[in-house]
């Protein structure tokens, strides 16, 4: 018996232990969460489309592929470019909804509390396609965390860098701002353009040729084009 | 990090439970004992994998009925000509020879959990200290009006592969020119989502050869289904004109069936067919009810480590089980019994335990080289077996991606045979 105690203890403590996954967050409190957004949506039997969107089936669903509905022109893009909702991008979406799609017509500042988005986001999976019974359905767990840390935030970008950088970027939008085919980057916020540019980066946002360009970008490199960008006339 | 035993079983009960297992083992009768019901997926890989890594040190029995194992999965590559009945038949030799498993070719017929033991039909009765039941599914009566197992042969199922699925064949074969085949598809949960799709692709594929202008209808309860792009998109591709499915919003939900008259009753609507596959809803094999350890038609475990939730020395794997998010397949049994085997040999020899992880890949076929996958990852969370990141073939690929594709999975065939049964 004595010899065997080391080995099981460390078994038995790794089964024991905190290294399950976890679930996407807590569906009860979800669905307090809820409440903030049933003003617009509906969710569950016999929803309907109100101000907007009903949100059954809405893991794995492609951005404005819902029928019947009325979306924004950002969001139709958004679809086009391939933007399919799934628990990142959900997350990224209702974090801050511009990061993700610039002109969304969801007038919602965002949910900052991670712990309240899992939530939310475990309430809403309820309503979607079962893995097992569809094994291509949504997943129901957190991977890995896809938000933008503080600490690429706070890269002081370097806007010569950027203007240096901005020249492959230039080739297809506009220095000038206007947006004929493809969407504008002037003049915009830049912590907007770090973050869009980190969905692109993880791919959440969609958009080969996005993901591909911002795929080989540094932290450093981002932060400067953003500084750049920002003060562009 | 030393802990004494006393500050250890603080950690928890759960952590207590294993550890008290192997003193009490040592000290009752010498070496620990594993009873496997069911040779299967989850069964064969299981017993294999426990045996294999203990030398010796765990006496494992398998129980299982038949000599040989038919595969469902390329069961329905069988019915569409890519492959041979013999080449998707195994025996349990090598499981025995080389790795010393005790095979029992019988039926377990009881458990009795407090004695821990379990009796067959030959009348053994069979002492364990774990028990992993992998017994895969059985069919919920009255499931669809009309059927019943005693008509299996008029009305073949072909949802355990082996002679079901020869007789299908032979039916399909036999059919008129220009004749009907009818499916009635399961609801959810049932095994292999994609399994009476792909069967319907090959179905296809083989009267597109020798009868094409035969006819196919499939009364479905279910809106939506598992690759249903893929197929649908194949379907127009390869055999257009051919394929009926009617959903539940044209009353796919409502069917009944005359085994006689050999006709299909779709909400009213009364058809006279050739061939009536008929896969009725399903449920975990008999010996899990008769171990008590069901809830409904299914037995709950925990993802950890497979165990029953009424049971910590009772392990379900496979179609049998309810897990999570894992779809009821081979693949998933397999991968179940993995992590079930590393547990179990933990509890009772001490060995090494790592965080439970799962995978799963399905692949179809849907014409001659036309082949499609869906994939995804699991891992174990407090409540359940739960997706964690995952993939799906897309619509529109091109042929030399879809060739390889179909390609993977003869080689994940292969691969995953060797790793229950050689
Ligand atoms: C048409 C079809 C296609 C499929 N295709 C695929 C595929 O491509 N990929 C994939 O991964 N999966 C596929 N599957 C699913 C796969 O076959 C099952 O999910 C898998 O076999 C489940 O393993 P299991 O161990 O739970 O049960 P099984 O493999 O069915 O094994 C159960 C065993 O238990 C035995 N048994 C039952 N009761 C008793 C008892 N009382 N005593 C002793 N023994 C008993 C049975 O004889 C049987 O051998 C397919 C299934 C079908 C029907």
């Amino acid at each position: 018996m004595r010899p065997l105690l080391p080995a099981l203890t460390l078994a038995a403590l790794i089964v024991a232990g905190g290294t399950r996954a976890d679930l996407i967050g807590d569906a009860e409190k979800g669905a307090r969460h809820f409440n903030a957004c049933t003003g617009c949506h509906e969710v569950g039997n016999g929803a309907e489309d109100r101000i907007g969107p009903h949100l059954n089936s809405l893991f794995g669903r492609r951005a404005a592929a819902h029928e019947g509905y009325r979306y924004s022109a950002s969001m139709e893009r958004a679809g086009i470019d391939g933007l399919t909702w799934t628990l990142e991008t959900l997350d990224a979406y209702i974090a801050n909804p511009r990061a993700l799609v610039s002109k969304t017509r969801m007038s919602y500042r965002g949910l900052k509390d991670d712990q309240a988005r899992a939530d939310l986001l475990a309430f809403l999976r309820q309503f979607s396609d079962n893995p097992a019974n569809i094994p291509e359905a949504a997943p129901t767990a957190i991977g890995t965390d896809h938000s933008v840390a503080p600490e690429i935030l706070a890269i002081q970008g370097d806007p010569d860098y950027g203007e240096y950088l901005s020249s492959e970027c230039v080739s297809c939008h506009r220095a000038d701002g206007s947006a004929e085919g493809i969407p504008s980057i002037t003049r915009w916020p830049e912590q907007d353009f770090v973050v869009a540019m980190h969905a692109y980066k993880e791919k959440l946002r969609p958009h080969p040729v996005m993901q591909m360009m911002a795929g080989r970008l540094s932290n450093e490199e981002i932060a400067a084009l953003a500084a750049y960008f920002k003060d562009l006339e | 990090m030393t802990l004494n035993r006393r500050k250890f079983i603080a950690v928890g009960t759960a952590a207590a439970a294993t550890l008290s297992a192997p003193a009490l083992l040592a000290d009752g009768h010498g070496k620990p004992r594993v009873v496997v019901i069911g040779g299967g997926s989850g069964g064969a890989t299981a017993a294999r994998y426990i045996a294999r890594d203990n030398k010796g040190e765990i006496d494992v029995t398998l129980v299982e009925p038949t000599r040989s194992y038919f595969t469902c999965y390329f069961s329905n590559l069988y019915i569409g000509g890519f492959t041979d009945l013999e080449d998707i038949s195994h025996t349990y030799g090598t499981l025995a020879a080389k790795y010393g498993i005790n095979v029992v070719h019988d039926w377990a017929v009881d458990v009795d959990r407090d004695s821990k033991t379990v009796s067959l039909a030959g009348g053994a009765v069979l002492p364990y200290d774990k028990l992993i039941l992998s017994p895969g599914i059985d069919f919920v009566e009255d499931a669809v009006p009309g059927w019943s197992v005693t008509e299996q042969n008029k009305m073949p199922h072909a949802y355990k592969a082996g002679s079901q699925s020869e007789l299908l064949k032979a039916q399909i074969m036999a059919m008129p020119e220009g004749g009907r085949f009818a499916m009635v598809a399961p609801p959810n949960p049932y095994r292999c989502p994609p399994g009476p799709y792909e069967r319907i692709s090959m179905v296809a594929h083989v009267l597109s050869q020798v009868n094409p202008t035969a006819k196919i209808l499939v009364a479905d309860p279910k809106p939506k289904f598992s690759k249903q792009a893929l197929f649908e998109e194949g379907w127009q591709r390869h055999y257009s004109g051919m394929i009926e499915r009617i959903g539940p919003d044209f009353g796919g939900e409502n069917v009944s069936v005359d085994p006689e008259a050999m006709t299909i009753d779709i909400d009213g609507m009364v058809e006279q067919v050739d061939v009536c596959n008929v896969i009725p809803a399903q449920k975990a094999g008999r010996i899990a009810d008769m171990a008590g350890v069901t809830e409904g038609n299914w037995a709950p475990v925990n993802a950890a480590d497979m165990s029953s939730k009424m049971d910590p020395d009772v392990h379900v794997l496979g179609d049998a089980a309810a897990q999570g998010d894992m779809p009821k397949s081979g693949f998933a049994a397999n991968s179940q019994a993995k992590v079930c085997a590393m547990a179990v040999r933990g509890a009772l020899t001490g060995s090494k335990v790592f965080p439970a992880k799962f995978t799963n890949t399905c692949w179809s076929l849907i014409a001659e080289d036309d082949g499609v996958k869906v994939g995804a990852t699991y891992e174990a969370t407090e409540e359940k077996i739960a997706k964690v990141d995952g993939f799906i073939s897309q619509t529109g690929e091109d042929a030399a991606t879809r060739k390889a594709t179909y390609e993977e999975s003869v080689g994940w065939y292969s691969g995953i045979t060797t790793d229950m049964f050689s």
